[in-house]
């Protein structure tokens, strides 16, 4: 599903340059359940904006289900994106002012479905999420767990390939911490394979994989006791 | 081009964001509002300005005589000057290719009565070109005409208030009327844009007054209508050529100014058109002005507006948004806001104008100011590309903002 050699980024900083990734290698396949971890400055956020096309790489292949991803520009990466990726994030990221049902079926507005198609997906989504009765509410009506939950949602309804989920539970308490990783382990257990980043140890240990970064470099690659025990 | 998808967006954007639509549509509305007012107020300058000559035609040259007031050629001081026939048709010989319309004028002032019904009007007798000199408009019967003057007929043409102040209701073609003791035949009947005063006039023949109130052969003014294709300049010329060369046939001092006096309607219109030019230029320069800053306010507006928003754009990107959706968004949305406003302005610029009317007529010299559909299209045109543009400039900068970037900032 996601297939990356020798993977190579720099930010320019003034005269030098900063070397971020410095060759990474990673295959994904399709239903895994990865998680990255990494302290900050690990280069782990940047990984995740190359697999999720918000950023180039400098050096190096990237495949994303099968297709080599080059010199892509802003065009086809959003239809790339809005075919293949759905993005959960820390900051949540819903729009403030559409209800949670409108958030939810603004990529398949993207995807070109008309309204009330797309409301009715949203809503089969947002039943998924298990918040049918908020379907109305603005996101500021909501709590931490609920706008996850939301964006979740959003991030599965144009049937992607791969959900990123850039530390979903970085703003979250602990008991909506574990129900949101539930419900990220449910998707996975329905197929889909989800990528997550995060440098809380409690969180990797939920996922089947753990990949650790440091310094621009994967230094393990392992298995975790969920994906053995089954 | 109809998206309904992409204007339900819009119009929720605009809606959620009511503060932010309605503070950048008031700039473009009070720019257009100010707009209007500037170009309504100089309309109505400018309609002051030509009323003020509509009355007579505007090619018209009047020449009258008073007492001398230098002695020439030894002749004394207080000589009195008197026009005659001699000089009328003089310049008109003269001068016949320089002319298009010719009148000489008697003023009096007579009581015209018609049955019980008397008072008394200003009476001139005139040449039948009066009739296009004066810009009269006959409404019933006809004006004087040649043979009227050839046969010194007893003819009278009134205006449209003595008819009303002496036959009422009643038809007053044919009917005859007592002008200080003789007996006339109403002609014709007219009126006049000059007001109420030119239209409680009367005309008759000019060789009729000669014969029957003066047996001579005095007039008291004589009337030109210059040929309208002479230039300014050439009718200026022109009417400095005919006071010199009636000073030498007259024995008028070059400098008496008093004596002969030639009011030249070329020197009016000459300073009119400059102070029009004038007026034109100040306000073209104004209202683009205030159009400028109207355009540089709403682009201004834009840019704060989309970088409160490059978030929204951002999170619109990383769900699959394409950089010309992001663009075509804001810049529709604009393009909304300006133009409803601009129409906002415009007509409350437009009803404020006709609320004042003609009420500034006296005091501030504005007759009727408004806008005209052209400055209307026009400005409407201005805005929407103006909306165009406040827009797309900073969209297309919001729309290169990576996500990731614009996701970052929080």
């Amino acid at each position: 599903m996601i297939k990356i050699e020798d993977l190579h980024k720099s930010y320019p900083i003034g005269k030098d340059s900063l070397h971020v990734l410095k060759g990474i290698d990673l295959h994904i396949k399709e239903g895994e359940f990865v998680s990255i971890m990494g302290s900050s400055g690990s280069g782990k956020s940047t990984l995740l904006n190359i697999v999720g096309l918000l950023d180039v790489h400098d050096r190096g292949n990237y495949y994303l289900n099968g297709q080599l991803i080059k010199e892509l520009n802003e065009k086809k990466a959003a239809i790339l994106r809005n075919k293949f990726l759905g993005f959960v994030f820390q900051s949540f990221n819903l729009i403030a002012y559409k209800t949670a049902l409108e958030n939810i079926a603004l990529p398949l507005y993207y995807k070109g479905m008309a309204r009330k198609e797309r409301l009715k997906v949203a809503m089969d989504y947002l039943e998924k999420v298990g918040l049918k009765d908020w379907a109305q509410h603005l996101p500021n009506e909501l709590s931490g767990g609920q706008k996850q939950r939301v964006a979740i949602a959003r991030a599965l309804v144009t049937n992607p390939k791969v959900v990123l989920a850039d530390e979903p539970t970085g703003a979250l308490d602990s008991t909506t911490t574990d129900s949101v990783m539930n419900l990220l382990k449910e998707i996975n257990d329905e197929g889909m394979t989800v990528f997550v980043i995060t440098h809380e140890e409690e969180v990797a240990e939920q996922t089947k994989r753990i990949v650790r970064l440091k310094d621009g470099i994967i230094i393990s690659d392992e298995l975790t006791n969920i994906s053995k025990a089954i | 081009m109809f998206d309904l998808d992409r204007w339900r967006e819009i119009f929720q954007s605009i809606n959620k964001n009511r503060l932010r639509s309605v503070m950048s549509g008031f700039t473009v509305a009070f720019a257009i509002l100010l707009f209007t007012l500037l170009f309504g107020v100089a309309n109505g300058l400018g309609n002051f300005f030509k009323g003020a000559f509509v009355d007579s035609a505007e090619n018209t040259i009047s020449l009258r005589v008073r007492k001398t007031t230098k002695p020439y050629k030894g002749l004394q001081t207080g000589r009195i000057i008197q026009l005659k026939n001699k000089e009328y048709e003089y310049i008109g010989q003269e001068y016949k290719n320089k002319i298009e319309y010719q009148s000489a004028l008697i003023y009096k002032n007579f009581s015209i009565k018609y049955k019980n019904e008397a008072s008394t009007y200003s009476v001139t007798a005139v040449n039948p070109d009066y009739q296009f000199l004066e810009k009269i408009i006959i409404t019933d019967g006809r004006f004087l005409n040649e043979r009227d003057l050839n046969q010194k007929s007893k003819s009278i043409v009134i205006g449209r208030l003595i008819k009303e102040d002496l036959f009422g209701e009643r038809p007053a073609i044919g009917k005859r009327v007592n002008v200080n003791g003789s007996s006339y035949l109403v002609i014709g009947i007219f009126s006049d844009e000059g007001g109420d005063n030119q239209e409680r006039k009367a005309y008759i023949p000019l060789s009729t007054a000669q014969m029957i109130y003066g047996s001579n052969d005095y007039i008291s003014q004589i009337d030109l209508g210059y040929n309208p294709s002479l230039s300014t300049d050439a009718a200026i010329a022109f009417g400095h050529q005919i006071e010199r060369d009636l000073r030498k046939k007259l024995d008028i001092h070059p400098d008496d100014q008093s004596a002969l006096s030639v009011n030249n309607m070329a020197d009016a219109n000459k300073f009119i058109s400059t102070v029009m030019f004038a007026l034109v230029l100040i306000i073209t320069f104004i209202g683009s002005g205030t159009l400028i800053a109207g355009i540089i306010g709403i682009s201004n507006i834009m840019i704060f507006v989309i970088k409160e928003r490059s978030k929204e754009f951002g999170i619109r990107k990383a769900l699959g948004a394409q950089p010309a959706s992001i663009v075509g968004m804001v810049v529709q949305e604009s393009v909304l806001i300006t133009t409803i406003a601009g129409y906002v302005g415009l007509s409350l610029g437009t009803y404020l104008l006709s609320l004042i009317g003609d009420s500034l007529e006296e005091d501030y010299f504005i007759t009727n100011p408004s806008v005209s559909p052209g400055i209307v299209i026009g400005a409407t045109i201005v805005l929407v590309l103006s909306g165009l543009i406040a827009g797309y400039v900073p969209a297309k900068r919001a729309a290169k903002i990576k996500p990731i970037e614009a996701l970052r900032a929080d």
